[in-house]
C-alpha cells in the first residue's frame, strides 16, 4: 500500500511539473544592460499581464547557431524565442532552423494602423527575422588622455594615426569592421570598399594597414572589455557597442567620448526555433506580438541606447527611465551620429567569413 | 593434454559426479558475470554519458556524408567525368544536380552544403544559396510548352495517374475517404511502368512527392509538379520516344502526342541554365571541388588541421599567411612546458617546506594552498588582469621603486607572459599536492643516515632525497602538463594573441565558425598529441614511477 501511495504521489508531483512547464517560456538572449532592457521593456509587463506564464532567460545568444543545430540534430529543441543579429538570423532561416513568418500576420500594426511590413520596411532582411532594434559598432576615446595639443579625433582614421595619437587601442578580435575600416583609411571610398576587399591585393592592402597598429592593438572578443580598459587608462581608444560607450559614458559618467564616424551598423532581433509545438507556438506568438509593438519597443529605448527597429516607435523614444536623460541624441540613427555610417554586408561576410578569418587570425599570430 | 589422457578414477569430482575443474570454471564464470551486472549500470552510464559523445564527435572530423546525401544524384553521375579531362561535365551531370539542388532547395539542406563546401572553396557558400533562389525555375521553358500542347500537363490528377504506383492509388483514396485528419497520407510509391519508361522523370517526381508530403505536409494529388519535372520528362521523351507503350488509359494517349512533339520544343540544357544563374557552374575548379569531396568521408579536416589542403595537383600546404595550426600546436606545447616547469619551480620549496613543518604550522599553509584552488578560475584570472595591466599594481610598484621608467611600463598581460603567469597560479596546487603527498612518506632517516655519513647538505638532498621525490614530479608535471595542454579560458583572457592555444581555436570553430568538423579534427590530433607525449613519459620516466601518494 505504502509503496503504492509513494508511486501515486510520484505520478502527481510528475504531472504538474510538467503543467508547470508548459506555462514557462524560455527565452534566450545576451545578458548585461540590454537583456535587462528587454526585460524591463518588455517581459515583466507581459507578466504582469500573463500570470501563470513564467519566463526563463537564457544567456547564450552569442553561441546561438550552434546551439540550435546541436538541438535540432538531437531532436530536441528547448528554446521558444530567441534574439540574434540578422547576420545569424539568415544563417538560421536559410539552414531552416528558424521559423519563416508573415509580418502582417503575426506583428501589431502601428497605432497609425500602418502593417508591420511597412512599419518595419527594410530592416525584416530575412523571412525568419523579427527586427528590435538597430545598434552600431563604433569607437569613442578619452579625451584627457589624449597628448597635450592633439586636436581631438573627427574620424575613425584616428585609430591608425599612432603618431598624432599615441598608445594602446583595441578593436574586435576578427575581420569583420576592421578590415573595412583599414580600407576606407586607406583611402579607398566607402562604397568601393568590398569591391577592393574581395581581390587578393585588397585583403593584403587591408592587413598592411592594420600591420601599421598591430603592436599598438589590445583584442578584445567581449564587449565589455574596450569601456573597461578605457576606464583603467590601458587605452587611449576602442570599438565597441554603443550601447556599452552609452552605460559608460551616461550611467557611469565615464569621461569617454564618441566618435560616431563610420560606424557600422547591425540589427538584432528575433527568431522563432523552427517546429516548435503547437501550444508553444502559440505563447510565443503571442509574447512577440505584445514585444514588438510600437510602444513596447520605444520603451526598451528607455534603457538602452539602442534604435527602435520600427519606424513609428521612433518619435516615442523618450528619456531615460532612471536618469532622465533625454534618449535620442544617444540614438545610432540620430541625424548627427549617422552622419558617416557603414552598412556591412551579411552576403558578402557569409562568403568570405571562413576564408578570411583562416587569414586574419594567421595574421594575428604571426 | 593431461585432462584427457590421466586415469578417470583418478579425477577429482563433485558431489554430484561432475569434474571439479568444469564445476569451478564454472562457478568461477558465473561470479564475474555477477560482478559484470553489478556495475553493468556504471559500464553503461560511462559508455552512453562518456564515450560514445566522445566518439561520435570524433567521427565528425572525417565525417562528409552532407555532399552525397543532399547531391545524391550528382555524385553518381560525376562517377562518369574525369575531373582531369580540362572539360566541364556533360549535361547528364548537371540535369542531376538541378534535380538535387530543387528537392535540397526546397528542404533547405542546400546553404548547409554550401558552408560545408565553402570551407575547401571560397564562393561555394554565395553559388549554392543563389542557384538555390533560382532553381525552381529551371525548366520553365519545358512547363510552358507542355501545358501550351494541352492542359492536362498542369493538373495534378495527370501526373499522378502517370507516375504513382496502383498499390499507392488504392491505399490513397482509401485514406482520402475516410477522411481522417490524425492519420498521415500514404507515403508516394512510383509505379514500375513509370520508372522502366521514364527513368528520370520518374525519379524527380518521386522525389517532389516526397518533400510535398513531409515537407509541406500537402498531398501530390493537389500540387503541380516542380519545373525540373517537366525539364525531365522533355529528357525522357527524347530518350525514348515510345515510352507510352508502358502506358494504357489516357496517359498514353498524352504521353504520346507529347513525345511527337517534343522534337519540336524550344529547348535549353540543364548547364546553360546553371551558368545563366551563376557562371562560377562554368568554373572547371567548381566542379573539381565537388569531385575531390563527393564521398561520405574525408581528409579534408585534417589536411585543413595541419595547414594543408586537397587541390586538383594533389595535396599541398595552404598559402604562408594562413598557416596557424602547426604553428598553435607547437606554442601549445612549447609554453605547456613552460608552465609546467615553473610550477614545479615555485611548487618544490612549497611542497618541502610542508612537508617538514609541524602539523599546525603545515596545515595552515595547506589552507593557503587550498584558498586559491577552491577559487573561480574567472575571479582568478580577472584578478589577474588588474594586478598585471601596463597601468596596474604590479607596474605601478616597478615605477615606484623605479625599476622601469613610467613610459617603459612592462607588457605583461595580453601575451605570451600572461599566459604563462596566470596559467602558472591557477595549476600550482596541481603540483604542490602530489609533491607533498610523495615527500611525507619519505622517511628522513635516510637523509639522517647520509649526512652521519659524511655528506654536505646538498649532496644528501641531491643524491638521497631528491630521487625519492620524483614519483611526485612525474605526477605533478603530467597532471599539469596535460591539463595546461587543454586549458582555453585562461590563455583566452589573458593571452591576446601571442598567447593563446590550439584549445582556443577548437572554441572558437565549435561555437562561432560552426565548423565541427575541423574543431574534431584539431581535437583528435590534440588528442594524439596527448597520447604521445604520455608514451614518450612513459619511455623517459615510466609510467610505474608516477605517485599520487
Amino acid at each position: 500500500m505504502k509503496s503504492k501511495s509513494i508511486i501515486l504521489a510520484l505520478a502527481a508531483t510528475l504531472a504538474t511539473s510538467t503543467a508547470a512547464y508548459a506555462e514557462q517560456m524560455t527565452i534566450v538572449s545576451w545578458g548585461g544592460a540590454y537583456q535587462a532592457s528587454q526585460k524591463n521593456a518588455y517581459t515583466d509587463p507581459y507578466m504582469e499581464m500573463n500570470p501563470d506564464i513564467e519566463v526563463v532567460w537564457d544567456e547564450s545568444s552569442n553561441e546561438a547557431v550552434a546551439k540550435l543545430r546541436a538541438m535540432n540534430e538531437a531532436g530536441n529543441v528547448t528554446w521558444d524565442l530567441v534574439d540574434v543579429v540578422a547576420a545569424d538570423a539568415m544563417r538560421l532561416c536559410d539552414e531552416g532552423l528558424a521559423m519563416e513568418y508573415d509580418p502582417d500576420e503575426l506583428l501589431a500594426p502601428a497605432p497609425d494602423g500602418t502593417p508591420a511590413s511597412e512599419d518595419f520596411g527594410d530592416l525584416i532582411v530575412s523571412d525568419c527575422f523579427i527586427p528590435q532594434i538597430v545598434y552600431s559598432t563604433t569607437a569613442a576615446y578619452r579625451p584627457d588622455l589624449l597628448p597635450e595639443g592633439a586636436p581631438e579625433p573627427e574620424s575613425i582614421c584616428a585609430m591608425f594615426d599612432t603618431e598624432t595619437y599615441p598608445g594602446k587601442r583595441s578593436l574586435e578580435k576578427r575581420p569583420i569592421n576592421n578590415m573595412e575600416w583599414a580600407l576606407i583609411c586607406d583611402g579607398v571610398a566607402k562604397e568601393d570598399v568590398y569591391d577592393v576587399l574581395e581581390t587578393e591585393e585588397g585583403q593584403d592592402r587591408a592587413f598592411a594597414k592594420l600591420d601599421t597598429i598591430k603592436d599598438d592593438v589590445i583584442w578584445w572578443s567581449a564587449a565589455a572589455e574596450p569601456p573597461q580598459l578605457l576606464a583603467d587608462g590601458e587605452i587611449v581608444m576602442g570599438s565597441s557597442y554603443n550601447g556599452r560607450w552609452f552605460s559608460a559614458i551616461v550611467e557611469e559618467d565615464q569621461p569617454f567620448k564618441m566618435l560616431w564616424d563610420a560606424q557600422v551598423f547591425d540589427l538584432d532581433g528575433w527568431i522563432i526555433p523552427a517546429g516548435l509545438p503547437e501550444d508553444r507556438l502559440a505563447m510565443v506568438k503571442d509574447f512577440v506580438k505584445f514585444a514588438t509593438d510600437t510602444q513596447r519597443l520605444a520603451d526598451q529605448a528607455a534603457y538602452i541606447s539602442y534604435g527602435p527597429a520600427r519606424n513609428s516607435s521612433a518619435p516615442l523614444v523618450g528619456k531615460h527611465a532612471e536618469l532622465g536623460v533625454e534618449m535620442g541624441p544617444h540614438m545610432p540613427t540620430a541625424p548627427e551620429n549617422s552622419e558617416n555610417v557603414f552598412v556591412y554586408n551579411y552576403e558578402w561576410w557569409a562568403d568570405y567569413r571562413d576564408d578570411l578569418d583562416a587569414k586574419f587570425q594567421s595574421w594575428l599570430v604571426q | 593434454m593431461s585432462d584427457t589422457t590421466s586415469n578417470t578414477a583418478e579425477k577429482l569430482t563433485t558431489s554430484d559426479g561432475k569434474p571439479l575443474k568444469a564445476s569451478f570454471a564454472k562457478a568461477l564464470r558465473r561470479q564475474k558475470m555477477r560482478a559484470l551486472i553489478l556495475i553493468a549500470p556504471l559500464l553503461l552510464f560511462v559508455l552512453i554519458s562518456f564515450a560514445a559523445p566522445i566518439v561520435d564527435m570524433l567521427f565528425r572530423s572525417v565525417q562528409n556524408e552532407i555532399v552525397p546525401e543532399t547531391l545524391p544524384r550528382t555524385v553518381t553521375a560525376l562517377e562518369s567525368w574525369d575531373p582531369a579531362s580540362g572539360e566541364l561535365p556533360d549535361e547528364f551531370v548537371f540535369a542531376a544536380q538541378r534535380d538535387d539542388l530543387i528537392i535540397a532547395a526546397e528542404r533547405k539542406q542546400h546553404t548547409r552544403l554550401g558552408s560545408r563546401l565553402n570551407y575547401e572553396m571560397t564562393g561555394m557558400s554565395s553559388l549554392f544559396r543563389k542557384t538555390g533562389r533560382r532553381v525552381d525555375d529551371f525548366g520553365e521553358i519545358f512547363t510552358e510548352q507542355f501545358e501550351d500542347l494541352n492542359g492536362a500537363w498542369v493538373e495534378p490528377a495527370t501526373w499522378v495517374s502517370l507516375m504513382a504506383s496502383e498499390d499507392w492509388i488504392a491505399a490513397q483514396t482509401e485514406w482520402a475517404s475516410a477522411d481522417d485528419d490524425t492519420v498521415a497520407e500514404p507515403a508516394f510509391e512510383v509505379s514500375e511502368a513509370a520508372k522502366e519508361a521514364l527513368p528520370r522523370t520518374a525519379e524527380i517526381y518521386a522525389g517532389f512527392a516526397n518533400v510535398i508530403q513531409t515537407e509541406d505536409e500537402d498531398s501530390p494529388t493537389e500540387e503541380e509538379p516542380w519545373n525540373p519535372v517537366y525539364a525531365a520528362l522533355y529528357g525522357d521523351l527524347i530518350a525514348n520516344p515510345d515510352a507510352a507503350a508502358n502506358y494504357s488509359g489516357a496517359t498514353a494517349e498524352l504521353l504520346a502526342t507529347a513525345a511527337a512533339a517534343v522534337p519540336d520544343f524550344e529547348a535549353t540544357t540543364a548547364r546553360e541554365e546553371f551558368i545563366d544563374a551563376d557562371e562560377d557552374w562554368g568554373s572547371l575548379d567548381v566542379w573539381q571541388t565537388l569531385y575531390r569531396f563527393k564521398g561520405p568521408y574525408t581528409a579534408g579536416y585534417y589536411l585543413a588541421a595541419l595547414d594543408a589542403q586537397m587541390t586538383a595537383d594533389g595535396i599541398e600546404m595552404v598559402p604562408e599567411d594562413q598557416r596557424i595550426y602547426l604553428l598553435l600546436f607547437m606554442r601549445t606545447l612549447v609554453l605547456s612546458v613552460v608552465i609546467t616547469f615553473s610550477c614545479l619551480i615555485l611548487g618544490y620549496p612549497i611542497a618541502f617546506l610542508l612537508s617538514h613543518l609541524p602539523l599546525r604550522s603545515a596545515n595552515l599553509l595547506m589552507i593557503l594552498v587550498l584558498l586559491p584552488f577552491w577559487t573561480s578560475l574567472l575571479v582568478r584570472t580577472s584578478a589577474w588582469k588588474v594586478l598585471l595591466q601596463q597601468q596596474g599594481v604590479i607596474n605601478d610598484i616597478l615605477v615606484f621603486i623605479g625599476l622601469v621608467s613610467d613610459d617603459g611600463r612592462l607588457a605583461l598581460i595580453n601575451n605570451a607572459t600572461g599566459t604563462v603567469i596566470a596559467m602558472t597560479h591557477i595549476l600550482l596546487p596541481f603540483m604542490i599536492l602530489p609533491l607533498y603527498s610523495v615527500m611525507k612518506t619519505i622517511s628522513p632517516t635516510y637523509v639522517r643516515a647520509a649526512k652521519s655519513l659524511g655528506a654536505t647538505d646538498w649532496t644528501a638532498f641531491w643524491r638521497i632525497y631528491f630521487p625519492q621525490t620524483v614519483p611526485g614530479i612525474g605526477a605533478g608535471a603530467v597532471l599539469v602538463f596535460i591539463l595546461s595542454i587543454g586549458y582555453y579560458i585562461t590563455p583566452e583572457l589573458v593571452g591576446g594573441t601571442s598567447g593563446i592555444f590550439i584549445s582556443n581555436r577548437i572554441a572558437y570553430h565549435i561555437s562561432s565558425s560552426l565548423n565541427w568538423g575541423l574543431a574534431a579534427a584539431l581535437g583528435t590530433l590534440l588528442l594524439v598529441v596527448v597520447l604521445l607525449c604520455f608514451v614518450i613519459y612513459d619511455k623517459l620516466v615510466g609510467i610505474d614511477n608516477v605517485k599520487l601518494g
